[in-house]
């Protein structure tokens, strides 16, 4: 607290700040400056010291920065307002005016002195404020950190004076020391009492309570009577400064009325007394505008914008209906209209409409492919009108419309608007087509494995059978009984009734061997006629090439199977598939698959000889068959059909069926129509005199078609497959060239049970009845009448 | 000659993809799209999609050469360009801060002009007319947003002056003649000039805010602007049909369109309805010149009866009676109820209607007045009622107009369940599923007594039990109070205790003399049976009538058409199996709603059995408490 060094300080500084502002100033300004400042001091010099205003001043910022904590701001505010930079800069001039004094005096003072002096400074800093209004026009703004810089140096009482500038004084909370002073040495904190030293001050010190902490140094200060009474005042809101008279006379330094005589005696230019050239020009330009109407009034333009607000609407089109010839987009299409709601879209709809859990489900599981659900909204239904919300989804479903009208393609279709009957063709009703076979009457058990094969004698009251249980049983076809079981030594394949009625045998294909078998049923005159006939081998005129004889070898039955009533046994050198019989009995032709090009051979039996009709494999033969009429051979590839004349030895034709597999054919007692079964669920009905292509393919089944037949009298044929059932249909073909043949599906019968993904394996017609045997997997012959 | 060389003739020159055509028109995408939309051009579907892409089987959006060749010489395309250069002159101009410029500039923005437009896609009144649908339900959605950034105010305004325009043509004329309320919104249907024009009025309130990809204003903003400019045109020419000023008069105090009523919503919108409530300015002063001559019946009967023109007399009849259907009726609207719709309704059909004056404006009768014949309310109930008028809730009204006939109220009464409200717009002839109530509607006698047999048969059922419950109470009282009588009886004897006993003993005498004849009549019995059986064994016996299993039969029958199906040619198979498969779902949805239809009945009326029998019970109790008190 000692004075003289911040006196000192100021007998340092001086000059430079001296030149400061000089440098900024007009010497005229700062002369009319020093004046004004001499006479606002005037009424405080009258008091006795002049140091006391130069330190008040010093002391000015630092009593600043506690008003400023006492009254939040308060003060500070109104201090900003009134003190601007330049009031500042005067004052440090103006302390620098009066160090001069103090320097000469240089007396020694006591504390109270110097509280004295602070109050007294700190009336002038408030009278400051009306001074410089009036100085204001004449100084200058300055730079305001020069200002601080200035103020910072010059005010401050103590030769402790911190240099950290304007900083949060908590970033020293950590350190000893709470800043540097002018020879950058550290000030130290002063010693910090704890609460009990507080309080004993407190009790001791009878001025503790007018004691007040400087930030910046972290000294006591003592608060003078004159400091406390200022306070007082700034509290109540009162000018700080109490001498000040808010009523002074007005001091009019610039006088407001007009003088008569100029004050400078230069006369106007003549350009003052004329008109100006280019605003008339400007004037002109806009007279011009104005009358060609590029510029509008202010009134005018309103009106038109007013005019402009919206479109204008009139008579569009004169009548309803008459058109102008206008050029309008290529074939237009309209877009058709959004469909009208049903009743699930109202807000109160029939109970039924509503979704249940598992219809919601459903709803909210197709979220990723809306177009699936039955309904593009959830019905919903509201108690009264006032509950109905607004429909999240509107927006968005308008916006999908607008989406529609301009970026969906359109284009004209008609629409299929037809019935899905009317895609059935017309065909006679079955009813009128009787006698079919339309229930199951006998079933025929005894074999104890899949019968592959069925053959009726011709004249009709018999039956044989072929099982993969390695037996031929013969039964009486009207009762069902079984007359004889033929056990043979490998599964029957084949069995195959002599179409000869003056014949009785029966051909067996067993393994490799096809046997011929007398079954001893029927009339015993053809019995023993027939017996007769295969007991003795005809003398072979012609001597068999290799080939026929290491494929073929005839022989008589060994007595033990002479027993059985097997009379001849041809060995062949591979499993035989199937066997079929000529129309007269003489010839009977066997399939082996396994064979190559010897897979097919036809077996003359009078003559007990063996011919192989082709030299080389066309594919893997499926079945083979005489033409009823013609001496013409069918040989089924997996693909296709040859045609072949057995007189001239040539191919006739070959049919293509355009499917995978063949599995079975039958030719039409006349001999111009052929059935077709394949594996891939197709029938096929070849017209021979039409062409090489099915006339009518036919997806009766859904699976497999094993085998098919047509009956020999009726216009019937069936079929059986794989799915267990047995289709029967008329197929009617006319003596007419012209006709087409007339093709009607009349009954499914479906009896067989499935075994294994097998069905039935064989269907035979009864020769006169209409009646159709078939034979399935389930171990079972079955009669339908 | 040359050999034409692939894709330089037929589809692939027919068709033009729209990038294609967005390079041949020089505009940008935005650009051509708004093209697009004012001059309704939209994509094309090829018949050989591959073809017309030149080999490519990727699905591009095609257009049709000549439509783009045409859009070449549209003058709006150079507005457009011209929007380009003005962006760009206006941007520099703000960039130098050259406002004098500027100002110049934005004054001289250049307007597209869609007029010929509407010429153009619509060469006949008729076409506009037909095309009205998307136009006016936009119009009407439209009309409700509040300002965005994509739609300004002006736009939603115009929308709104010209719906209000429509909707005051639909009550002046009458044509309305359809309305339902679906879950989306009112949908009403007018007749005008033989064409009928659907629009949907979304519930209150529909703008929410959406995503970019979800909707875009921006395109709808396009399509209204077109459909302002053609519903403008559209209301002018059916204002002039008859004989309305157009634009239409209000009332002065309404519809000020100044700043505050922009801004505040609620106001705005009340504005509205309040228009609806005014007649409109005439400009031949011919006041109602009512029923106009429809069609002149006389001269089409002398064509002959034929059906069609039976037919078309009804339904003239029809709709005449309809015009007039709330003629001669007051309606009052709570506040809870939204107005628009239901004014559009009574003033279309001939009522009056009014609101509470003290919360919108436009009101023309109070509440209080006594000749209001119907209140239409949509709370469950109400303090205050006036005895002279039906309180009925809204829905009355739409079912009234789609039945064309006053129904009664009493379904419809404050705070009653109501019964479904049904679609107009279904086919009534259609095959599939038609719920009971819709059945009602057109074959009213029939349906109804058969229910009404019904419930009758089963109320008379639940009559029956409940008289027997009924007697077997009053019995068990009767039982009671004779008990109580004996007791006293006998507790003071009486001078005829001993007739009483006699009167018993006579009756076992005759029991035992039953017990004799019984003997006696075995014996004839015997005798009759041998009789009897002696003649049976003469008699010729009646034949037993063979049935047939029906179901086998029509097993028989599908089994017969399944094979006959399967004869289907193998190029028509798989439109078959659609056709089929459609019929199919057909079928299962109409069964499915059957049977929903069946358990709901069934539970409804298991309900309210069991109410019955509760509220027997409980009455049985009282009357047993009854009794104990008398015991």
């Amino acid at each position: 607290m000692t004075k003289k060094l911040t006196i000192k300080r100021k007998v340092k500084e001086p000059e430079p700040q001296n030149e400061a502002p000089d440098s900024h100033e007009s010497s005229d300004n700062e002369e009319e400056e020093e004046d004004l400042l001499q006479a606002v001091k005037d009424p405080g010099e009258d008091s006795t010291d002049d140091e006391g205003i130069d330190q008040e001043y010093q002391t000015d910022s630092s009593e600043d920065l506690e008003f400023e904590s006492d009254e939040e701001g308060n003060y500070l505010g109104r201090k900003g307002a009134e003190g601007s930079s330049g009031d500042d800069d005067e004052e440090s001039a103006e302390d620098e005016e009066e160090e001069d004094d103090a320097d000469a005096k240089k007396s020694s003072k006591n504390n109270d002195e110097e509280a004295a002096t602070t109050s007294k400074s700190i009336k002038k800093s408030q009278e400051k404020p009306t001074s410089s209004n009036k100085v204001v026009p004449v100084v200058p703004a300055r730079d305001p950190s020069k200002v601080e810089y200035a103020d910072s140096d010059t005010s401050d009482e103590e030769d402790i004076r911190n240099t950290v500038g304007n900083i949060p004084m908590h970033w020293y909370d950590e350190y000893k020391h709470i800043g540097y002073d002018w020879d950058a040495k550290k000030i130290v904190k002063p010693p910090k009492g704890d609460q009990i030293d507080d309080f004993l001050r407190k009790i001791e010190d009878p001025n503790f309570w007018r004691t007040v902490k400087d930030p910046l140094t972290g000294q006591e200060v003592l608060l003078t009577d004159a400091d406390i009474a200022l306070i007082k005042r700034i509290n109540s809101g009162r000018i700080p400064n109490e001498e000040h008279d808010e009523y002074a006379p007005w001091i009019e330094w610039f006088t407001s009325e007009v003088e008569k005589m100029p004050i400078k005696n230069v006369p106007d230019h003549k350009r003052s007394f004329l008109p100006s050239g280019s605003e008339k020009k400007t004037v002109s330009r806009m007279v011009h505008a104005l009358k060609m109407g590029w510029m509008k009034t202010t009134e005018e333009v309103q009106r038109e914008k007013q005019e402009k607000r919206g479109p204008k609407f009139y008579m569009l089109w004169e009548t309803d209906t008459s058109r102008e010839q206008m050029r309008r987009i290529h074939d237009p299409v309209s877009a058709p209209k959004r469909d009208l709601p049903g009743h699930a879209e109202s807000y109160n709809p029939p109970p039924e409409y509503l979704f249940d859990e598992k219809e919601a489900k459903e709803w909210h599981k197709l979220k990723d492919e809306p177009h699936r659900r039955k309904l593009h909204f959830m019905p919903q239904k509201f108690k009264s009108l006032r509950e109905v919300p607004a429909y999240s989804r509107y927006l968005r479903e308008r916006f999908l419309r607008c989406l529609d009208l301009y970026l969906c393609p359109r284009a004209k279709r008609v629409k299929l608007n037809i019935d899905a009957e009317y895609l059935i063709p017309k065909l006679p009703s079955p009813r009128d087509l009787q006698p079919f076979p339309t229930v199951e009457s006998l079933v025929y058990r005894g074999h104890t494995d899949l019968v592959r094969s069925v053959s009726v004698e011709p004249k009709g009251e018999y039956l044989v059978s072929g099982s993969d249980d390695k037996t031929v049983k013969i039964w009486e076809i009207a009762t069902g009984r079984c007359i004889r079981t033929i056990e043979t030594e490998d599964v029957v394949r084949c069995v195959a009734w002599c179409p000869n009625a003056k014949l009785s045998i029966i051909a067996v294909a067993t393994g490799s061997r096809l046997l011929l078998v007398n079954p001893k049923v029927g009339d015993k005159l053809l019995v023993k006629k027939t017996d007769d006939l295969l007991a003795e081998a005809p003398v072979l005129d012609v001597i068999e090439n290799e080939r026929i004889k290491t494929a073929v070898q005839w022989a008589n039955a060994e007595p033990a199977d002479q027993e059985k009533g097997v009379r001849v046994i041809i060995t062949h050198f591979k499993p035989i598939r199937q066997v079929t019989w000529h129309g007269r009995g003489d010839y009977l032709a066997t399939v082996m698959p396994e064979g190559a090009n010897r897979s097919a051979l036809i077996h003359q039996l009078s003559k007990r000889r063996s011919q192989i009709p082709f030299s080389k494999s066309k594919g893997l033969i499926q079945c083979v068959l005489f033409h009823p009429v013609k001496p013409c051979f069918f040989v089924a590839t997996q693909h296709n059909i040859r045609i072949y004349d057995l007189v001239k030895q040539e191919l006739i034709k070959k049919l293509l069926t355009n499917s995978k597999w063949i599995s079975g054919m039958s030719i039409h007692p006349k001999g111009d129509n052929l059935l077709v079964s394949t594996y891939d669920k197709k029938m096929l009905w070849f017209d021979l005199d039409l062409s090489t292509k099915p006339y009518q393919t036919m997806r009766l089944h859904r699976n497999a078609v094993r085998s098919v037949a047509f009956h020999l009298r009726y216009p019937l044929f069936a079929s059986g497959s794989d799915d267990q059932a047995v289709i029967v249909s008329h197929g009617m073909v006319y003596n007419d060239l012209l006709q087409n043949p007339l093709i009607v599906p009349l009954k499914k019968l479906q009896t067989h049970e499935k075994r294994e993904e097998f069905g039935v394996l064989d269907v035979n017609w009864h020769p006169v009845q209409p009646w159709v045997f078939s034979t399935g997997a389930d171990c079972t012959i079955r009669l339908f009448t | 000659m040359r050999r034409p060389k692939k894709y330089e003739a037929g589809e692939a020159t027919q068709y033009i993809s729209r990038r294609a055509a967005i390079r041949k028109l020089q505009l940008s995408l935005n650009d051509f799209r708004r093209l697009c939309i004012l001059k309704g051009v939209y994509p094309r579907e090829p018949k050989h999609r591959r073809r017309a892409q030149k080999g490519s089987s990727e699905i591009k959006i095609l257009y049709h050469t000549k439509d783009i060749r045409f859009l070449l010489h549209e003058s709006i395309v150079w507005t457009l360009r011209d929007y380009k250069i003005f962006a760009k002159k206006t941007s520099r101009d703000r960039a130098i801060k050259d406002f004098r410029n500027l100002k110049r500039r934005l004054a001289l923005f250049p307007e597209i002009k869609l007029d010929h437009i509407v010429k153009e896609r619509y060469p006949t009144f008729i076409d506009a007319l037909k095309d009205l649908d998307d136009c006016l339900t936009l119009l009407f959605l439209f009309s409700t947003f509040p300002s965005l950034h994509l739609i300004p105010r002006e736009q939603s305004n115009l929308c709104r002056r010209l719906t209000i325009e429509f909707l005051h043509y639909v009550i002046a004329s009458k044509s309305l003649r359809k309305v339902f309320i679906s879950i989306k919104g009112y949908y009403f249907q007018a007749e005008i000039k033989g064409q009928k024009v659907t629009w949907i009025m979304p519930h209150y309130y529909p703008f929410k805010p959406q995503s970019r990809q979800e909707v875009d204003f921006k395109v709808m903003s396009i399509f209204v602007e077109f459909y302002t400019i053609l519903q403008g045109f559209t209301n002018f020419r059916l204002f002039h049909g008859l004989n309305l000023a157009y634009p239409p008069q209000f009332p002065s105090s309404l519809l000020q369109d100044n700043e505050d009523t922009f801004k505040d919503e609620a106001s705005f919108v009340s504005d509205r309805i309040a228009a609806l409530n005014f007649e409109l300015l005439r400009t031949d002063k011919v006041q109602e010149d009512e029923e106009e001559p429809d069609i002149d019946m006389e001269l089409l009967e002398q064509d002959g009866d034929s059906k069609r023109i039976i037919k078309m007399k009804q339904e003239a009849q029809e709709v005449s009676r309809l015009r007039t259907l709330f003629k001669g009726l007051k309606f009052f609207i709570n506040r809870e109820v939204p107005r628009e719709p239901l004014v559009i309704l009574i003033r279309s059909f001939g009522g009056k209607v009014s609101w509470d004056a003290s919360v919108f404006p436009g009101a023309t009768f109070a509440e209080n007045d006594e000749t209001i014949t119907h209140q239409i309310v949509d709370r469950p109930s109400l303090s205050t009622q006036y005895i002279s008028r039906d309180y009925i809730q809204p829905q009355w009204l739409f079912d009234c107009v789609n039945q064309r006939q006053l129904l009664p109220t009493n379904d419809y009464f404050l705070g009653e369940t109501l019964p479904p409200h049904l679609s107009p717009f279904v086919d009534s002839k259609r095959d599939s599923y038609i719920p009971p109530e819709e059945k009602a509607l057109h074959d009213p006698s029939l349906i109804e007594t058969h229910e009404q047999s019904e419930e009758e048969s089963e109320e008379d059922e639940a009559e029956k039990e409940e008289e027997e419950a009924d007697q077997e109470l009053l019995d068990a009282q009767l039982q009671l109070a004779y008990q109580q009588e004996t007791a006293e009886y006998k507790k003071y004897g009486g001078p005829d205790g001993v007739n009483e006993d006699e009167e018993d003993l006579s009756e076992e005498d005759d029991e035992e003399d039953d017990d004799e004849e019984d003997v006696d009549k075995e014996d004839v019995d015997e005798q009759t049976k041998r009789k009897q059986q002696e003649k049976e064994k003469m008699s010729v016996q009646s034949g037993k009538v063979h049935k047939v299993n029906k179901r086998q039969v029509h097993k028989a029958e599908v089994d017969e058409h399944r094979l006959q199906a399967r004869m289907v040619k193998p190029r028509h198979r798989n439109l078959f199996r659609k056709l089929i498969r459609e019929k199919q779902t057909k079928e299962k949805e109409e069964w499915l709603l059957r049977k929903k239809r069946r358990n709901i009945d069934a539970d409804t009326k298991e309900a309210k059995k069991a109410a019955k029998r509760e509220a027997r019970k409980l009455a049985a109790e009282a009357a047993a408490r009854a009794a104990k008190l008398v015991k």
